[in-house]
């Protein structure tokens, strides 16, 4: 049997709760690691209680649990390279350096947001920072991904394109059509299963035979690691292996990273009731594999890291996301010219 | 002038294309092999390499959607599929992401994607190698839908699609591959401004087609000619962002209008030209109720004897044309 068809231990929720190691990682890059970490989880938080309180209109997928996995692959990346989300993408962005206030307004359909306050939470786009968009489409982006990835080896400038999915998205047919063609044209993409173990309220042993998704890359020959998506510091090293591999030419790689989302499917509740042998125990033994408990208890043990650092870390990013939050209230809606004016490229000249 | 018939048209678009801009690529299935698409890419895989021809695997899900990954950086791919049906596997890249994209990101990215999906139909291969879907994709916006019906419209809407920032489904005909014509030079146009045509000019009636349809209108109106009854013809060419100003301009006319459709009639697009001229024009300009000739509501039969009947022919057009005038 291939050691890529079980996740074993990492699925069992009562292991990895120790601190992650820390031994080999630069510890000014742990403190951004964390920084990063808590800035996503505030944010997100902040739209849980939007939503718990009628502020935001539309849903919001949030991923409260899973930060380690985007702050870990990004950390590889650069401004050039192409990420494509999916619908529980809030990390993927921020994680680039993505402005917290524009994913606000973008969230309450504000004329400030990423997407000019037409995508909401599920369609978000910041090339700056190198996020080519989300849609919630499961598995939708994973093709677009595929040929970011053509166009930057056609580019010849060295640049990678990164698919988020879930573990949801590889019962799609067009993955595995994806991750053939990208081996097959030698193309510089990253594949990020994040494997929370969960489609909406299904749990994956009633819906895969094995709950390894990386079995579909042993399958086309890419390479691929699985992980423990809530180890920040493997993550990064799992990720920089990959990119270096792109960027010389390798073509794809595979990263599954098991994880896990506190929060339920879609917006603020738990939803402990919904997802088959979602107890109370999993997601308590979950919040214990805290990837970010894990990485600043490591810190303290290190002597790189205090508590009053900590209070004050957070006390300043609280600050900035208050602020961010009651920006994006006061932002304008986008004018009704919008709807209109929006769906095709009028407003710019064909190119001749 | 160069004498070019619609496929060498098509096959001049693409060289053209690859000549002058880096950023176009083409990728699509049998696009190394001369079975597939006629004779409108012959050797460009030789001409241009195989890493910008792509020949690819059995999938055009994956491919279509590359192609529109692609095309938000910075690239102006050719996907092409050499029969529609099969593209169908493609449709969450043409309807959700393509199309959709512009809007959702607020007009910040375009989708410089064109789609080219053959119809490929007749001689008995049936429902699942037969489909005019245009109809469908003119519902969708943000995609923008284009059929040529004659040899130059091959050539140069071809040019202007693959220029064009937005998604385009560009749609040819097999059954047109034999017509020839002189071309002249190509000059490059904005598809934004381009639309409905007239392509023959008339008084009695007004016939409205797009791709083949044009062509049987057009072969229809001489057939009219010699039984003393003048036809004006249009030519749709691009069926979405549609624009009803020719049409409604030709019947305010003519006063007669026929729509001739190569899909289907419920929901079809013969539907959507008399609905824009009965919201256009007041009923005492009308002088006869409108008519329309489209595929029956059926899927494409095998057997010769059936498709003989179902799809319709030049004298199908001029009977209905004469019933209109009651010549």
């Amino acid at each position: 049997m291939s050691n890529f068809s079980s996740l074993g231990r990492l699925a069992d929720a009562s292991n990895f709760h120790a601190p992650i190691d820390i031994s080999a990682a630069d510890p000014s890059q742990l403190v951004v690691f964390l920084e990063s970490m808590l800035r996503i989880r505030f944010a997100e938080r902040k739209l849980a209680d939007g939503r718990r309180d009628g502020l935001i209109g539309g849903p919001v997928h949030l991923g409260v649990g899973q930060e380690a996995v985007a702050v870990g692959v990004s950390t590889c990346l650069r401004k050039t390279d192409r990420v494509f989300g999916a619908h529980r993408s809030h990390s993927h962005l921020l994680a680039l350096g993505a402005s917290v206030h524009k994913l606000f307004a973008e969230v309450l359909g504000k004329e400030t947001g990423h997407s000019k306050g037409m995508g909401g939470s599920m369609h978000l786009w910041d090339q700056g920072s190198g996020f080519f968009g989300s849609v919630p489409i499961v598995a939708g982006t994973v093709a677009l991904a595929v040929g970011a990835g053509l166009a930057a080896k056609m580019q010849r400038g060295g640049d990678v394109a990164v698919a988020y999915l879930g573990d949801g998205a590889v019962e799609e047919g067009v993955v595995h059509e994806s991750l053939n063609l990208a081996r097959i044209q030698g193309l510089p993409v990253l594949f990020v299963v994040e494997n929370n173990l969960f489609a909406s309220h299904m749990h994956i042993s009633i819906r895969q035979p094995k709950d390894a998704t990386a079995r579909f890359a042993e399958a086309n020959s890419i390479p691929c690691e699985i992980l423990d998506g809530n180890d920040v510091v493997a993550v990064a090293r799992a990720s920089a292996r990959a990119v270096e591999r792109a960027r010389d030419g390798g073509g794809p790689s595979f990263i599954e990273a098991v994880t896990y989302r506190w929060y339920g499917h879609v917006d603020w509740r738990d939803d402990i009731d919904v997802g088959v042998n979602r107890s109370q125990d999993d997601v308590a033994n979950w919040k214990a594999r805290d990837p970010v408990l894990r990485l600043r208890t490591a810190m303290i043990q290190a002597g790189l890291w205090s508590d009053a650092r900590e209070a004050q870390l957070c006390e300043r990013l609280m600050r900035q996301i208050d602020r961010d939050w009651q920006q994006a209230l006061a932002d304008p809606y986008p004018g009704a010219e919008a709807l209109l004016d929006r769906v095709y490229s009028s407003i710019k000249p064909v190119r001749s | 002038m160069t004498q070019r018939n619609y496929g060498t048209a098509i096959l001049s678009a693409f060289e053209y294309l690859l000549d002058k801009y880096p950023e176009v690529f083409v990728i699509g299935q049998g696009l190394w092999s001369p079975w597939y698409v006629g004779n409108s890419m012959t050797d460009l895989d030789k001409k241009y390499g195989v890493d910008r021809i792509i020949d690819t695997p059995v999938s055009e899900s994956a491919c279509t959607g590359a192609a529109v990954g692609a095309s938000l950086c910075g690239m102006r791919p050719i996907v092409v599929h050499p029969r529609i049906d099969f593209m169908l596997y493609a449709m969450d890249a043409v309807v959700n992401q393509a199309a959709k994209w512009s809007h959702m990101v607020g007009g910040q990215a375009h989708p410089a994607v064109t789609i080219r999906g053959i119809i490929n139909r007749g001689g008995e291969q049936g429902a699942q190698h037969s489909q005019a879907l245009h109809s469908w994709f003119a519902h969708i916006p943000g995609l923008r839908v284009v059929m040529p019906a004659t040899v130059a419209d091959a050539r140069d809407l071809l040019i202007a699609s693959v220029l064009c920032d937005d998604p385009v489904m560009f749609i040819d005909d097999r059954w047109l591959y034999g017509q020839t014509a002189e071309l002249g030079p190509v000059v490059e146009r904005d598809l934004r401004a381009e639309g409905p045509l007239c392509l023959g000019v008339g008084s009695e009636l007004t016939i409205v087609g797009s791709g083949y349809a044009t062509y049987l209108a057009m072969q229809a109106r001489d057939v009219l000619a010699t039984c003393g009854i003048s036809a004006e013809v249009i030519d749709l060419r691009v069926l979405n962002p549609f624009n009803p100003q020719v049409v409604v301009g030709s019947v305010s006319k003519t006063g007669r209008l026929l729509v001739v459709d190569g899909s289907w009639r419920t929901c079809g697009m013969s539907a959507e030209i008399i609905a824009a001229v009965a919201e256009h024009l007041s009923p005492a300009s009308i002088k006869a109720m409108p008519r329309r000739i489209t595929l029956p509501d059926a899927p494409a039969p095998t057997s010769r004897v059936l498709e003989k009947i179902y799809y319709p022919d030049v004298d199908q057009v001029a009977a209905a044309a004469r019933s209109m005038l009651d010549k």
